[in-house]
C-alpha cells in the first residue's frame, strides 16, 4: 500500500493541502497503526496528520473520497463474469478443472483467473499495482487520459488476455467460447474500469494544476484588461491574498527595546524583593494594529479596473479590522459599512450603481474628505488612494491633499495607469505626487499584494 | 498501572467507549486522532468553535485514564517564568539572611577575597538547587512519575514567542533549564492544545501536533449528549430544544449557540418545568441561548415558526418508529 499512499499524498499537494516530509512519514506510520481495512478510521487518522486548518479538512476530505473511491464501483459487473462460472458447472472444482484444460493449449494468465473468479479486490490491487507502475498520477491533462488507460491496461497484460480471448474463439471447443464470451467481457470491465481509475487521477492531478496555472495567469495580468467571466475566480485569489496579509499583519506585537531599562516598572515589580532588583524591566514599545483609510475611484475613466479595485478593497475590510472604506466618482460616500454586509459581487454592483462610472473630479472628492471625514485620519493611520488621478480639468485642490498628508502617517496613491501617462491630459498626477509618501503603478494583483504587503510591514516597523 | 492505561487505549471504539462512561460522547474523529495520539505519542491541537467540548475532551481524557489534569491557560504576556519555572527569590532572600552567620563559619579563616569566593563556589549552588525551585505546569507535567494530561489551554492567545518556546517540550518531551539542565519527561505526558482560531498558529507548532477539529455536533450526537449530561431531561423537550437549535446555527448570526449554550438552555427549561417547547418560553429565555443584542432581535421574527417546526419534528419522528 506504500506508493498509493505516496500518491494520495502528493494528490494532497496537488490540492493545496501542503503536507511536509515529516508529516507524510508519519501518515505511513499511521496507516500501518490503523490498517486499512476501516475506511472511515482512517480517513479520521489521516486528516489529524496531514490536514491542520478547517479549510484543509474539506480539502482533504474531497480529496480522500476522490481517491479512494474505487472500492465501491467494482462487484455487480464482476459477479456476472463470475457467475457464468457457478452456472456452468460444479462451482468450486470448475475454475480448477478448466485450468488444467487450458494448460495443454494455453499459458496460465493471472489475469484471466482473477477475471473469471471474479476477484474484485485483486483485480483492483493489480490494476492499483500497474497504475504506480506507469505513473498515473503524473497525468498533467486531460487529453492524456486515453494514452493513461490504455498503458495502465498494458501493464496489466491486457494483450496477452486478447491474445487468450483470440485463441479460445479460434479452438471454438464447447466450453472456450463460452469462457472467450465472459473474458471478452472481462476485458469490457477492465477498460471501464482503466477509464474511471485514469479520470479520477485526472481529476485529482490535472485539475488543480490548470487551476493553479490559470490563477498564475491572473495575478500577473492587468487588471484594465481582465474578463468579467474571471471575476469569480479573481475574488477567490485576491481573498486568499488578503487573507495571507492580514495574518501576517494584524496581530499586535510588541517589541522589546533591549538596553533601555523601564526604572519606575522595574522598581514597582521588585518590592516584593525589598526593593532588590531581580526581576529587570526593560522599556517595551508597543505596535499597533494598521489604521487604514482607503479611498478608491469608481469613475468612468478607471471603469475596466474598478471592479477589481473594489474587489480588493472589499476583502482587505474583511481581514483588516480598522478600514474605512470610501469611494468616489465626483461626490465621495463612505462604503465600508454596505462592504461589511453584502457578498462581494453584490456590494461591487452596488457601490457602482451608486456613485460608479460619473466623470471624476478629484478636488470634490478632496473637498467632501476634508469636510467629512478628516477625523478618521490621524497620526497613526495610512491613506490609500486607488485611482488614475484623472480629474476631467477640473481644480485638483492638491492643497488638500497636503492637509491629509501633513496629517496621516503614511500617504499612498496606486495608481492602475503606467508611470509615463501620468501627467498626459487631464492627469493631475504630478500635482499629487509630492504630498504622498509613495505613488506606485498598481495594475496587477501581485502589484497589488507587494505594495500592501510593504505598507503594513511598515506600519509594524512604526516607520 | 500503566498497562490498565493501555488496556483502555488499545483501539478507537475501546477510548469513544471508555469516554462515554465518563459523560463524554466522542465522535469516530475525536476516538481516532485520541488513539493515534496515543499509539504515536504525540500532541493533539483541537481547533472548533467555543463551546463544542474542546477543553472538556481534556478534562474527560484525564479523569477516565486516572491521571493528573495538568492546565495551563494561555494569555498575551504569558512567558517561560510563568509556565515552565520559576526561582523561590524570596525563600532565596530569607534564607540568605538567615543563613549569614553560618556563611560567616564557612567563610571563617579564610584570608583575603578570592580564598572566599573560591570556598564559596563549593556551596553556592545551593540556592540554586531544586528546593528554590518553583515549577510551573510545563515542568510539573514533565516531572509527573505516573504521566499526566497537560492542557495548554487556548494557545492562541499566547505571543508567537511562547509558541516558539513550547516547541522543544512537544517534540521532545523535555525543557532546558540553565542552572540545573535539561529535564526530560519520565512518561511523556498526554498533551491537549486547544485554540479557538483568533489567529493562525505557526506551520512548526502544527507539525508536531495532531490536528482534531471538532465541528458542532450533529442533532442525533446533541441528543445524546444533552441525555447523557441530564439524564432527566423529557425526552421530548430534548429533541424539540436540539432541533431548534440546530435550525438556530444555521442563521447568519453573530456568537452561534455551541453545546454549552445548549446544555444551559436545557437546564433552565427543566428548571422551568416545561415539558415541551412554548413560544413564550422561549421568547423569555432568549437570552441564554443568544449572547448579543443584535442577535437575539434578528431572531426576534422567526422564532414562532422555528419553534413551530420543532415541535412538528417530534410529533413526526415518534409516528414513523410506529409505524415502522
Amino acid at each position: 500500500m506504500r506508493p498509493t499512499l505516496e500518491r494520495f499524498i502528493r494528490a494532497l499537494r496537488v490540492s493545496d493541502v501542503p503536507v511536509s516530509v515529516r508529516e507524510g512519514l508519519e501518515a505511513h506510520e499511521v496507516a500501518d497503526l490503523v490498517g486499512f481495512a476501516d475506511r472511515d478510521i482512517l480517513k479520521h487518522a489521516l486528516a489529524a496528520t496531514m490536514a491542520k486548518t478547517e479549510d484543509e479538512k474539506d480539502r482533504f476530505e474531497e480529496c480522500f473520497e476522490r481517491f479512494f473511491a474505487r472500492d465501491e464501483l467494482d462487484s455487480s459487473a464482476l459477479d456476472a463474469i463470475a457467475e457464468g462460472e457457478d452456472g456452468e458447472g460444479d462451482g468450486e472444482a470448475d475454475p480448477g478443472e478448466a485450468e488444467g484444460e487450458t494448460d495443454g493449449a494455453l499459458a496460465p494468465l493471472p489475469l484471466a483467473d482473477m477475471l473469471l473468479a471474479g476477484d474484485g479486490p485483486a483485480i483492483a490491487q493489480a490494476m492499483e499495482a500497474a497504475a504506480n507502475q506507469v505513473g498515473v498520477s503524473e497525468v498533467r491533462f486531460v487529453t492524456q487520459r486515453g494514452v493513461m488507460a490504455r498503458r495502465l491496461l498494458d501493464e496489466m497484460g491486457l494483450r496477452d488476455l486478447e491474445r487468450m480471448i483470440w485463441e479460445l474463439r479460434r479452438r471454438a471447443g464447447e466450453g472456450d467460447r463460452d469462457r472467450a464470451d465472459r473474458l471478452e467481457a472481462g476485458r469490457r470491465y477492465l477498460l471501464d474500469e482503466a477509464r474511471d481509475l485514469v479520470a479520477r487521477q485526472v481529476e485529482l492531478f490535472a485539475r488543480p494544476n490548470a487551476e493553479r496555472l490559470r490563477e498564475e495567469f491572473l495575478a500577473e495580468a492587468r487588471l484594465s484588461s481582465l474578463e468579467s467571466r474571471d471575476l469569480e475566480r479573481m475574488q477567490r485569489l485576491v481573498r486568499k491574498i488578503a487573507k495571507r496579509l492580514a495574518a501576517k499583519h494584524t496581530r499586535r506585537r510588541r517589541h522589546a527595546r533591549r538596553g533601555r531599562l523601564d526604572v519606575r516598572r522595574t522598581i514597582r515589580r521588585n518590592i516584593g524583593h525589598d526593593g532588590v532588583p531581580f526581576d529587570l524591566v526593560w522599556r517595551h514599545k508597543k505596535i499597533d494594529r494598521p489604521r487604514v483609510v482607503a479611498i478608491c475611484d469608481v469613475s468612468r475613466s478607471v471603469s475596466a479596473a474598478a471592479r477589481f479595485l473594489l474587489l480588493f478593497l472589499y476583502s482587505l475590510n474583511e481581514v483588516l479590522a480598522e478600514i474605512r472604506a470610501f469611494a468616489f466618482s465626483d461626490r465621495l460616500a463612505e462604503v465600508s459599512q454596505t462592504l461589511d454586509e453584502a457578498e462581494a459581487a453584490q456590494a461591487i454592483d452596488l457601490v457602482l450603481e451608486t456613485i460608479g462610472f460619473r466623470p471624476t473630479d478629484y478636488g470634490r472628492m478632496l473637498e467632501d474628505f476634508d469636510e467629512n471625514f478628516l477625523d478618521a485620519v490621524d497620526r497613526r493611520t495610512t491613506v490609500i488612494i486607488l485611482g488614475d488621478g484623472r480629474s476631467n480639468n477640473t481644480a485638483p485642490r492638491q492643497d488638500l491633499l497636503e492637509k491629509i498628508y501633513r496629517r496621516a502617517k503614511r500617504v499612498i496613491w496606486l495608481n492602475p495607469e503606467p508611470k509615463p501617462f501620468w501627467g498626459t491630459g487631464d492627469s493631475e498626477m504630478p500635482r499629487y505626487v509630492p504630498y504622498c509618501h509613495l505613488a506606485q503603478v498598481c495594475n496587477t494583483v501581485k502589484h497589488l499584494e507587494r505594495v500592501v504587503d510593504d505598507l503594513l510591514e511598515l506600519a509594524a516597523k512604526g516607520a | 498501572m500503566s498497562e490498565e492505561r493501555n488496556a483502555k487505549l488499545a483501539s478507537v471504539e475501546a477510548i469513544r467507549d471508555g469516554l462515554a462512561t465518563t459523560d463524554y460522547i466522542a465522535s469516530r474523529g475525536i476516538g481516532t486522532a485520541v488513539y493515534v495520539a496515543a499509539q504515536l505519542v504525540k500532541p493533539i491541537l483541537v481547533e472548533g468553535p467555543a463551546g463544542v467540548g474542546k477543553t472538556e475532551l481534556a478534562l474527560t481524557t484525564a479523569r477516565w485514564l486516572d491521571l493528573p489534569l495538568i492546565r495551563m491557560q494561555c494569555y498575551e504576556g504569558l512567558d517561560e517564568a510563568k509556565a515552565l519555572y520559576e526561582w523561590k527569590y524570596g525563600k532565596q532572600l530569607l534564607y540568605t539572611q538567615i543563613l549569614k552567620e553560618k556563611l560567616g563559619d564557612v567563610i571563617a579563616g579564610t584570608t583575603g577575597l578570592e580564598a572566599a569566593v573560591d570556598r564559596l563556589r563549593d556551596q553556592a549552588d545551593v540556592f540554586y538547587s531544586e528546593d528554590f525551585l518553583e515549577p510551573r505546569p510545563l515542568l510539573k507535567a514533565l516531572r509527573q512519575p505516573e504521566g499526566a494530561v497537560l492542557l495548554i489551554d487556548e494557545i492562541d492567545k499566547s505571543d508567537e514567542e511562547f509558541e516558539a518556546f513550547l516547541l522543544e517540550i512537544l517534540s521532545d518531551y523535555q525543557v532546558s533549564i540553565p542552572e540545573i539542565g535539561t529535564v526530560k519527561a519520565t512518561v511523556p505526558p498526554f498533551v491537549f492544545l486547544t485554540s479557538n482560531n483568533t489567529r493562525e498558529m505557526s506551520d512548526a507548532l502544527k507539525r508536531r501536533c495532531l490536528h482534531l477539529y471538532i465541528p458542532f455536533p450533529d442533532a442525533r450526537t446533541e441528543e445524546r449528549i444533552v441525555a447523557q449530561r441530564l439524564p432527566d431531561i423529557p425526552e421530548r423537550l430534548n429533541r424539540q430544544l436540539v432541533h431548534f437549535i440546530q435550525a438556530l446555527r444555521e442563521a447568519d448570526l453573530k456568537k452561534l449557540p455551541s453545546l454549552a449554550e445548549t446544555l444551559d438552555w436545557a437546564r433552565v427549561l427543566m428548571l422551568l418545568n416545561a415539558d415541551q417547547l412554548e413560544i413564550e418560553m422561549v421568547r423569555d429565555t432568549l437570552n441564554v441561548l443568544l449572547k448579543f443584542e443584535s442577535d437575539i432581535e434578528q431572531t426576534q421574527g422567526s422564532l414562532v415558526e422555528m419553534t413551530r417546526k420543532a415541535a412538528r419534528e417530534t410529533e413526526g419522528r415518534p409516528s414513523r418508529a410506529a409505524n415502522a
